[in-house]
């Protein structure tokens, strides 16, 4: 308890007497609830703590252990980008969303471009290669962003094997995407019109190592927690919301699912060619935290069925456009590695310099000013691994988009912490959260 | 020679395409000027005294096909029931995704028609996004909800006016728990207040943050951001080049 700290003010207040504990010193907070010889506290928890998922902050009203408000303090990620992106093209508006939701960067970019091609008008014109690669990636994401799930809830409540076990899967998986995209978070690889660039040579092989050794790794979490009785009691019956509760306040994904609805965009409404893969939309039954825990493994399995089927696709789709052929759409520039690695396609600049002069005049045009988007505004959801998230994109017929706002599925979910744990213990408010597995970057945009 | 015209070239009241919509039909919502998204001295196109409307797509007439017709039908007669028959306003289809516009009054009726309806079934709130429209004279604030019906497996969009001068519209959390948030957003952001809200505060920007950051009129970047006494100022003051 310190008297000095300048943002805590007076320690005494008109609701009573202020505590600031920053570490350890849990005796000082004690020995002045003695003094006080009330019940009823008010815990501010973060937004700088390691429990909270993020700089999340909860304001939890005590009365002993059980906690009995509950209320999320959010906005301390916020940076603007849906503000941003009214002053960048459509392509660049790529660029930033892909930054909202940092364990799900594909899913960011696949709902924005989904609704800036349907306002194109090009949703049939993107071609094959290009829909499997999204969805090869999607999925691919939504295994590393379900494993930072259940790694960091299982840190949460102490599990440290399971953080450690999850960390170094996803790592399997943030490789991967290095050597397809360039860049382990931030893709911006999806762009309006296809993706940004064709699959390396040796990819296909290292996605097949990378399932088959997956299939070895999920048992693993299965055996280490499914039926591990600390495990069970910390998540069993804990932050119960059941299919009413989840319709009325909005929630999607495995929250929803582990109600036993089996809500899936990807089968209910399918975008990018999901129609076209074989896959079961995994629910569970109890509606608490171990339930969503289930359903998060489970979907990690059929995520790599689908992983599996797309890779085979694309396996016959060599050398096949991944970019929409309207070459006024179309991003004109090329990558590829040079002896000095990643830089730009030499050949597209002897085209464009030497070749063509409307290819340089293409280039030109997009590259500085953009295209037009017809005026008009669309909703494309797609299944996030925390459930719907959609982008109301609204263009005024300009090179940038008049608005964008994202749905995002951790700040819908998040609404859901007060009726998860009130009545519940403090220990069991971090396993809620955890369970709905909200990521701050999308929830404060 | 001068009354010689050429079938093709039809007087403009013959020729469908030619005819102006009727006034209030196109909602002009601004105009762009120039052609390349200069302004200034930038613009040495030549294009730069282009001047062009802004205009959304165009309400339909029926029918509106599909199952549109449907969610039409059961909404008109729902409304009706709920004594609100003028509720409904324009109906915009475009790109296979239908917008209703719904008077601001009547908001709550509507929705709650639509959410409780069982050929309806609106159960889902997805979503409460603000879109600022500054030459939108008269209705410069728009607030769009995205319902979807699980049920169904069906998803419209409400589309609600209000004026820069009122900037008020109903909540619809009694209806839509779901949208307590996102309406706390859309009043942070564009200053939408919403009648009915039992905590319309701030969300994402701080508390004692003045004005509504994604209005139109609101700046980009230019907002003196303090820290332990420091000030940052604005980009265009920070440093010269020239």
């Amino acid at each position: 308890m310190s008297t000095t700290d300048a943002y805590a003010g007076t320690n005494e207040t008109t609701e009573g007497r202020v505590f600031t504990v920053t570490g350890q010193d849990w005796d000082a907070i004690s020995q002045g609830l003695a003094e006080e010889a009330e019940e009823r506290v008010v815990v501010n928890m973060g937004p700088q703590h390691p429990s909270t998922h993020g700089v999340l902050r909860l304001i939890l009203e005590l009365e002993g252990e059980t906690v009995t408000e509950a209320r999320c303090g959010i906005g301390y990620l916020h940076t603007g980008i849906e503000k941003n992106m009214e002053f960048r093209t459509w392509t660049q508006g790529v660029t930033f969303c892909t930054r909202m939701d940092y364990l799900s960067p594909f899913f960011n970019e696949a709902t924005y471009v989904l609704g800036v091609e349907r306002l194109l008008d090009i949703e049939d014109d993107v071609p094959e290669k290009a829909q499997v690669m999204r969805v090869l990636l999607m999925e691919l994401n939504r295994i590393s962003s379900h494993l930072v799930a259940i790694a960091t809830g299982g840190m949460e409540i102490g599990a440290l094997t399971v953080m450690t076990m999850g960390f170094r899967e996803r790592e399997l998986v943030l490789d991967l995407f290095e050597l397809i995209t360039g860049l382990r978070m931030n893709h911006a690889f999806i762009r309006p019109g296809g993706v940004a660039q064709d699959l390396p040579v040796g990819a296909l092989e290292e996605i097949r190592s990378f399932v088959a050794l997956m299939k070895k790794r999920i048992p693993e979490y299965a055996a280490l927690c499914n039926a591990n009785p600390i495990f069970k009691a910390r998540l069993e019956g804990v932050g119960h919301l059941d299919l009413e509760g989840c319709t009325a306040l909005g929630l999607t994904g495995p929250v929803l699912r582990a109600t036993g609805y089996p809500w899936d965009l990807r089968k209910t409404q399918p975008y990018s060619g999901y129609e076209d893969y074989e896959f079961d939309v995994q629910t569970w039954d109890t509606a608490d935290a171990y339930g969503r825990f289930r359903v998060r493994l489970a979907e990690m399995w059929e995520s790599l069925r689908i992983v599996e089927q797309a890779a085979d696709r694309l396996a016959g789709l060599e050398g096949a456009p991944v970019m929409v052929a309207d070459k006024k759409i179309g991003w004109p520039s090329q990558l590829s590695i040079g002896s000095d690695g990643m830089g730009n396609s030499l050949d597209h600049i002897k085209h464009i310099m030497g070749e063509s002069m409307e290819a340089l005049i293409h280039h030109f045009k997009l590259v500085t000013e953009g295209f037009r988007v017809p005026a008009g505004q669309a909703y494309v959801p797609v299944e996030s691994p925390r459930g719907e998230l959609g982008a109301h994109v609204v263009s005024d017929g300009g090179t940038r988009p008049f608005r964008v706002h994202f749905r995002d599925p951790s700040f819908h979910n998040l609404q859901a912490t007060s009726v998860m744990s009130e009545g519940g213990q403090v220990a069991d408010v971090i396993v809620a959260i955890a369970s709905i597995d909200p990521v701050m970057g999308g929830v404060d945009r | 020679m001068s009354d010689d015209k050429s079938p093709e070239q039809r007087a403009p009241e013959q020729s469908p395409e030619n005819v102006p919509a009727p006034t209030g039909q196109v909602g002009q919502v601004g105009v762009r000027t120039g052609m390349f998204g200069v302004s200034g001295t930038g613009d040495t196109s030549g294009y730069g005294g282009l001047v062009s409307a802004v205009t959304f797509p165009a309400p339909v007439q029926r029918p509106y096909g599909g199952w549109f017709d449907e969610v039409a039908d059961a909404l008109e007669a729902g409304t009706r029931a709920a004594g609100v028959e003028h509720a409904l306003g324009d109906v915009v289809v475009h790109r296979g995704e239908i917008t209703f516009h719904v008077r601001r009054e009547d908001l709550v009726a509507v929705v709650k028609v639509l959410r409780d309806d069982p050929a309806l079934r609106f159960e889902f709130c997805a979503g409460v996004s603000g879109v600022h429209y500054p030459e939108d004279t008269g209705r410069e604030l728009h607030v769009v909800y995205h319902l979807g019906s699980m049920t169904w497996n069906r998803r419209i969009r409400l589309e609600v006016t209000a004026p820069d001068s009122d900037p008020h519209v109903p909540s619809v959390t009694g209806v839509y728990p779901a949208a307590d948030w996102h309406e706390r957003e859309t009043w942070d952001m564009y200053g939408v207040v919403f009648d009915g809200h039992t905590a319309l505060t701030r969300i994402l920007m701080p508390d004692d943050w003045p004005g509504h950051p994604q209005r139109k009129d609101y700046p980009l970047g230019g907002i003196p951001v303090e820290y332990k006494g420091g000030s940052v100022p604005p980009p265009d003051q920070r440093r010269s080049y020239n």
